[in-house]
């Protein structure tokens, strides 16, 4: 197994064996621009995202004079009524227990209120019911996004001072949103919570897919400054050659980052039973996965694309693809070599 | 033999690691044996539970309550706790009238003083204002804490104060108190219980200036409005200068009116009119006109965001209504030990699989990784302990969460270092120099993408309320963690085992072997047909870089023919070995 990927990353290392990332990215845009209006759509059909009681506020029940606070109790009592209701159970002092559950109807309201009192062996009038309001307010979530633009926009500055160009940073944050876009749709897919963890899952992604973005457009920088110099590659497949190069590194960080959150992912959340945890396990695991994606299959070809029509740039290739043909005719083998097959 | 200069960098870097542990390890054993730190941080709310605080607002003459004046009161609530460094707080309402709010663990007394408070602002002129210490400058010209105030100091006026800034206001007492007030010591009382017709000592919110101030002249709940906007001239043209603007009722523009009046006549300092929110001056202005229509606008040195800021105070500090705990009790936690418990055992798994994975793929450079995490993980251990003593730090399951994330970011440097090794393996290397320039360039690589991530960390921390910074600070600190391991320990680890017999000769499960990296192959040609010689072809034909590989290459080439098990031995030779 590793000698394979080894012997793999040679000849990606080489050339001599190639995957043409840049070359066919009208192919790969179309499945991302696919992917997106999809993410779009997912949620508008099924009605918007599943927010958590912490967005939206909902049902609490305090139930006093318990001698038994044992928690998983109301848990049980409130699915029996509403069979996929999230709620938080907690013990409030010695002898009263807190459940917080979504928003519920009055009927549903009143079913809970019996069903708790049962459970718990109390009299109904122990049990009181109210509607607590969204604890991660407005407010909070406006701050988050105020972070996230001025987050962005440095970002964007601060990689175009270190790359020299702002064609990068244009390509990493277009691909950013990209991974952003198809999370929330998985999210709504699914109908798992949007809760406060999987906004900061949402953060960590955004993060993670802009630090692989930078590593592979580091080699990407540290190849093309190489080969203008040179006229082995057009500006393409240099690119193309670094994304090559960086595969290797790519697919071993994404497993290494994998592993650890898919085992959360199902040995914590379903062998374990941990909701929190499971929310904000689905939100990395499938932002790391498509954030290393998007870098190779959308971030680099749309950098190399935004290039190609610079005078300087262009008239490099042009000088590459005049000698190709000459080269070609005295060294037959050479144009394997150059046609990045 | 001396030992050559990579060799004495790197012991001179483990040592400094060896160092850091050391100290950090130090402090920690030091603050469970003599203070109160604990060996394993702090847990949030969501982990550990805390205590619950139910207010419910003291409304005047049966007023109703607005959803909107809870939500206001929420969000002030929030500002407030957040700025007493506490983290993970949940604040939220409760049928139509009461507010919740679960902190963490034990709060102090200080804590829920300042929940409990009343979101109180009043306009009180200023008598006297000094500098933020307590420190008087003697007759010596040197500078001295002042004394703590004498018992038995004149401590009421002479002669009855005509006005709020009548300097009648000042007596012995209350000017000794003034000047052993400091501002840095008395940054986290909130004295918003302070009597309305006596004089207050207070600074303003970033401790910069103290002040003594008169008794309240202008209720806080007489502002009908507050905005920010660009300051117009009378000819209706824009200054560019952002400006305050409030609106008061009738019964604040009357007050505001006289007092304007009398302030425009005095000195500097007599003539500020201090705005007062819980205690602590947000502003205190300069009269340039007594302002009889109730429209007083605040100038200065604004910009757009501070004058929202200082409007948003104005208009949301200004609530009608202050609370009373209604109950306070200890709340278990919602998520449970067995969910912690949980992710930590998935955790552990996790971190075995990246165990299995990185041997298959780098053989015994793997365990290079699996050390560096280790010490990354000790090192996260011990700083995240040291927070949570000193800075009450609380770990959440999001923040646990966060911290097994970072395996991945943690292991991406060792990666991507380990990439660029085998890359100028290829390029026909020894292990050696492999190591130095391959450092070289994945140096540049580390830096630049952990600076992405310290960005987003810091950028969050400052801009986020305090969910997002708990994560955000995990970020960060994760992310310099992760850069100092690399330099202080898989570098210097790395250029000793370049040295080692068992690496250099690129024994087949070192990860590191030369030939199956094909460097040995490309450089003869004839090996591999066609690819190779099309290699070769091309470098031939193109620039100094690539000619320069090639000889190597061609070296070692003719080196394995030579002696295929010691293939890098003339490489070293010159250099010496570390015995």
């Amino acid at each position: 197994m590793a000698s394979r990927l080894v012997t793999f990353g040679n000849d990606l290392y080489t050339g001599a064996r190639s995957i043409d990332f840049v070359g066919r990215r009208k192919i790969w845009y179309s499945i991302a621009a696919v992917m997106v209006v999809l993410s779009i759509l997912i949620p508008v059909i099924k009605g918007g995202f599943n927010f958590s009681i912490e967005f939206r506020g909902g049902s609490q029940f305090q139930i006093s004079d318990v001698s038994n606070t044992d928690t998983t109790k109301a848990q049980a009592a409130v699915t029996s009524v509403v069979p996929n209701a999230v709620s938080h159970v907690s013990v409030v002092g010695d002898n009263a227990v807190r459940v917080q559950t979504d928003q519920l109807s009055e009927a549903q309201t009143r079913e809970v209120s019996d069903a708790l009192a049962k459970a718990y062996g109390v009299n109904g009038s122990e049990v009181s019911a109210t509607f607590i309001g969204p604890s991660w307010g407005a407010d909070v979530t406006q701050q988050s996004i105020q972070g996230l633009v001025v987050f962005l926009l440095l970002a964007f500055i601060a990689m175009a001072l270190y790359f020299r160009t702002w064609k990068m940073s244009a390509a990493a944050i277009v691909s950013l949103f990209h991974d952003l876009i198809i999370t929330a749709g998985v999210y709504a897919l699914v109908g798992f919570e949007v809760s406060p963890a999987t906004m900061i899952g949402f953060l960590t992604i955004l993060g993670y897919s802009l630090y692989d973005t930078v590593v592979v457009f580091d080699k990407i920088r540290e190849n093309t400054k190489e080969e203008m110099e040179l006229t082995r590659r057009t500006f393409a497949e240099s690119v193309n050659l670094a994304v090559n190069q960086t595969l290797v590194r790519s697919i071993n960080t994404a497993v290494v980052a994998v592993l650890p959150v898919a085992s959360i992912l199902f040995i914590g959340a379903y062998a374990l039973g941990a909701a929190t945890l499971r929310d904000i396990s689905l939100a990395l695991l499938i932002g790391i996965i498509v954030g290393t994606y998007s870098t190779i299959f959308l971030a680099a070809p749309m950098y190399s694309q935004f290039r190609e029509k610079e005078p300087a740039i262009r008239k490099h290739d042009q000088k590459v693809l005049s000698i190709r043909p000459k080269a070609a005719a005295k060294t037959p083998a050479d144009a394997v070599a150059a046609g990045a097959e | 033999m001396a030992k050559s200069t990579p060799v004495k960098k790197a012991w001179r870097s483990l040592t400094w690691l060896g160092v850091l542990v050391v100290v950090l390890l130090g402090t920690l054993t030091a603050g469970v044996l003599f203070s109160n730190a604990t060996w394993l941080p702090k847990l949030a709310l969501d982990l550990e539970g805390g205590t619950q605080i139910i207010l419910a607002p003291q409304v005047e003459n049966g007023q109703s309550v607005q959803q909107e004046q809870l939500d206001q009161a929420v969000s002030i609530i929030r500002q407030r706790i957040d700025a007493s460094g506490v983290s993970e707080a949940q604040i939220s309402t409760e049928g139509s009238r009461n507010i919740v709010v679960s902190l963490p663990g034990k709060p102090d007394q200080a804590t829920l003083d300042r929940v409990k408070s009343s979101a109180r602002l009043d306009f009180r002129p200023v008598l006297i204002a000094g500098g933020p210490t307590n420190q008087v400058v003697g007759a010596d010209g040197k500078a001295t804490p002042a004394p703590s105030p004498a018992p038995g100091l004149q401590s009421t006026p002479s002669t009855k104060p005509t006005n709020g800034s009548d300097l009648a206001w000042v007596t012995p007492e209350l000017q000794a108190q003034f000047d052993a007030y400091d501002c840095k010591a008395n940054a986290k009382k909130t004295s918003s219980s302070a009597p309305t017709d006596k004089p207050l000592i207070t600074c303003d919110d970033k401790n910069t200036v103290k002040y003594l101030l008169g008794p309240v002249e202008v209720k806080g709940q007489d502002i009908k409005d507050a905005s920010a906007g660009l300051v117009q001239s009378s000819q209706g043209v824009t200054t560019g200068q952002w400006a305050v603007n409030i609106v008061f009722n009738d019964a604040g523009t009357k007050a505001f009116s006289d007092v304007t009046t009398r302030l425009v006549g005095l000195q500097n300092a007599q003539n500020q009119f201090a705005i007062v929110l819980d205690g602590k001056v947000i502003s205190a202005p300069t009269t340039q006109a007594a302002i009889t229509d109730g429209k007083p606008q605040i100038t200065g040195n604004f910009t757009e965001t501070t004058s929202k800021a200082l409007a948003d105070q104005l208009k949301f500090g200004a609530l009608p209504f202050s609370f009373k705990v209604q109950s306070q009790d200890t709340i278990s936690a919602t998520l449970g030990t067995s969910q912690l418990l949980a992710g930590l055992i998935a955790g552990v798994i996790g971190l075995i699989l990246v165990g299995i994975y990185t041997f298959f793929q780098y053989r015994l450079l793997g365990f290079v990784t699996i050390f560096s995490l280790v010490v990354a993980g000790v090192l996260t251990w011990l700083t995240i302990s040291l927070l949570s003593w000193h800075y009450d730090y609380r770990l959440s399951l999001a923040g646990v969460a966060g911290l097994i994330v970072a395996i991945g970011f943690t292991a991406d440097s060792f990666i991507v270092y380990f990439e660029r090794i085998r890359d100028e393996l290829r390029d026909g290397r020894g292990l050696e120099s492999a190591v130095e320039a391959g450092w070289g360039r994945a140096r540049r690589t580390i830096y630049a993408s952990k600076a992405t991530n310290l960005l987003a960390a810091i950028v969050l921390y400052v801009l986020a309320a305090a969910n997002v910074r708990g994560f955000a600070f995990t970020l960060g600190l994760t992310t310099i963690i992760d850069v100092i391991v690399v330099l202080l320990f898989t570098h210097p680890t790395l250029q000793l085992l370049a040295r080692t017999r068992f690496f250099s000769s690129g024994h087949p499960l070192s990860g590191l072997d030369p030939q199956a990296l094909g460097a040995v192959y490309r450089g003869a040609a004839q090996f591999r047909a066609p690819t190779a010689a099309v290699k070769a072809g091309t470098a031939a034909r193109s620039g100094k870089e690539a000619a320069r590989r090639q000889t190597i290459a061609e070296r070692k080439a003719s080196e394995l023919a030579g002696a295929s098990t010691s293939s890098s031995s003339s490489d070293r030779s010159t250099e010496g070995k570390d015995s």
